[in-house]
């Protein structure tokens, strides 16, 4: 790590259940390099979602900080993008007016209502979501929203990407498709991204580095893995590769071997 | 049905494709109201059975209220021109209809505005809520009429005081269904607005208001209703030309067939009323509302 773009220092987060105070996260230090893909995993419950929005300034830390480009992150702001879970996008919006509502507030006085209009579809075509513009989220399928919902994020030319748990609500196919998507779109923008997964595959498959999170309560970073695949990855290729192989079998160790969630039985 | 197939080749040999393209739209438009008939078959046949029941119960001599067909020839006059006006009270049913619903619209836009701005206060502001909620659940459980005393001391005037208890009437559903659709807003509605760092007011334009419209508008549904049967008992008190003193005084002059000619006018235009929330309401949310 020789530049730091983004830091975690000393992050912790109290939360107060039922009038006592316990620690959820402590001690969470990380520094992420520009253009690197950083995948939290851990089991659920592992504070790892919290992280993420007190990376997004959705949450405030109780202690320690988060610093961006030279900047501490108090508030959240779209230099901070948010692909969320259930994609959230407003359904009384079309797939394009659900982009350009962000365009026209990150951009309305940097670029003409034209280069707004053309700066939208660009960010749809880059998800494959050209053709489906003037739809509702009610009538796109799960992976279809999801798109438009990375389009809306990566159109306010975010300094990170934050994703929690991109593609959790998608079945196999619709998932690896999504997934190679994104691939594609972080080789071509190099962009900088935090994703929380508790997949494995998509860990090792997606990331420079994998942080792994040990249970809470008090949860910090166990261990930090750096996946060196070279680029562009193919899911096939990697499936008997030997690096991939051990990554992926290091993980499920850290999981399941040294930090197994207690109560699972 | 025949005798339209039939009349097609000839009407070709007469006038061209024309004549015949006519034919198939007179066709069509011949199913479609058979089958709008159709449709409405059921409802024929309960109105028909309704009023038979009704002209058979009240046909003796002796009856106190009308039959069907009595209220239809007292009334006549009334129902076949319901737009004279000879000054004071002595006017049509529609004159009548339009004051009664000149004072709903004012009294109902009073309190969608203001409803709408405390359902917002009270959604969003847990404070507000704890503070006010118990207060408007009490008052929302005062009779309209009950209001109409304290409105005539302090308007002393029969009309504003009637607006007002339309008004004190229909803004609580208002108020309630708005802070339930503020409530509702998906937190994750709020995170994109935080996010994209919008402003209140545009938040409130284009998060808060589309979100919440299918909750707003069951609450304006349920206020015009309200209101609508509010105006008629208050018009029965204060006098003037309205539909509810139209009744009172018909009731006070003994004729009986034209209160009853006043309340289908009174159930139709209610009813109307609250169709006409209804489309809008779909129109602005652009998908159903209960």
């Amino acid at each position: 790590m020789t530049h730091s773009y983004l830091s975690l220092e000393n992050v912790g987060m109290d939360f107060t259940v039922a009038g006592r105070s316990f620690h959820a996260v402590t001690d969470v230090n990380l520094s992420i390099a520009r253009g690197q893909y950083v995948s939290i995993i851990g089991h659920s419950g592992c504070g790892k979602s919290t992280l993420l929005n007190i990376v997004a300034g959705l949450t405030r830390a109780s202690k320690g900080g988060v610093i961006l480009d030279g900047q501490e992150v108090n508030s959240p702001g779209p230099d901070r993008a948010v692909v969320f879970q259930n994609h959230s996008l407003l359904p009384w919006l079309t797939a394009y007016q659900n982009v350009r509502l962000a365009v026209d507030k990150v951009f309305g006085s940097a670029k003409s209502t034209a280069e707004r209009h053309d700066w939208t579809l660009h960010n749809l075509r880059l998800v494959h979501m050209d053709h489906a513009v003037d739809k509702r989220p009610d009538e796109l399928s799960g992976g279809m929203k999801q798109r438009v919902g990375i389009a809306r994020a990566l159109a306010m030319e975010p300094k990170v990407l934050l994703m929690d748990e991109p593609f959790g609500a998608l079945d196999a196919l619709t998932r690896a498709h999504l997934q190679d998507t994104v691939m594609e779109i972080q080789t071509r923008l190099n962009s900088t991204i935090i994703m929380i997964t508790h997949d494995v595959d998509e860990a090792v498959l997606l990331s420079d580095r994998i942080v792994m999170m040990t249970n809470g309560p008090s949860a910090t970073i166990g261990e930090v893995l750096e996946v060196d695949l070279p680029r562009p990855r193919r899911r096939l290729d990697l499936s008997d590769d030997a690096r991939y192989v051990g990554y992926r079998a290091s993980v499920l160790r850290f999981l399941y071997e040294r930090h197994a969630k207690p109560e699972a039985a | 049905m025949s005798t339209i197939s039939e009349n097609g080749p000839v009407a070709r040999v007469q006038g061209g494709g024309g004549l015949s393209a006519l034919a198939a739209t007179l066709q069509t438009v011949l199913t479609r109201a058979l089958q709008k008939l159709l449709d409405l078959l059921p409802l024929l046949l309960a109105l028909v059975t309704l009023i038979g029941i009704w002209e058979v119960a009240c046909h003796g001599a002796g009856s106190s209220l009308p039959p069907p067909s009595r209220v239809v020839s007292d009334t006549w006059q009334l129902i076949i021109d319901p737009f004279f006006d000879n000054g004071g009270v002595d006017k049509g049913l529609f004159w009548h209809l339009a004051a009664s619903l000149k004072r709903v619209a004012v009294g109902f836009a009073l309190s969608s505005i203001t409803g709408i701005a405390l359902g917002v206060l009270i959604g969003q502001s847990s404070l507000a809520y704890r503070g006010l909620d118990p207060i408007f659940q009490v008052l929302r459980t005062v009779p309209p009429l009950a209001w109409l005393p304290i409105s005539l001391a302090a308007f002393r005037q029969a009309d504003p005081s009637a607006i007002f208890v339309i008004f004190i009437t229909s803004i609580w559903p208002i108020i309630l269904n708005t802070a339930v659709g503020v409530r509702q807003i998906p937190q994750d509605y709020r995170n994109v607005a935080r996010v994209l760092r919008l402003s209140p007011l545009e938040f409130f334009f284009r998060i808060m208001l589309p979100s919440s419209v299918p909750f707003i508008f069951t609450g304006l549904k349920i206020g015009i209703g309200l209101s609508w049967l509010a105006i008629v008992a208050a018009e029965m008190l204060i006098g003037g030309v309205g539909i509810g003193f139209f009744i009172w005084d018909a009731w006070n002059s003994s004729l009986m067939s034209e209160i009853i000619l006043a309340l289908v006018y009174v159930g139709l235009v209610g009813f109307i009323l609250d169709r006409v929330i209804t489309v809008i309401g779909n129109r602005i949310a652009g998908r159903k509302v209960s």
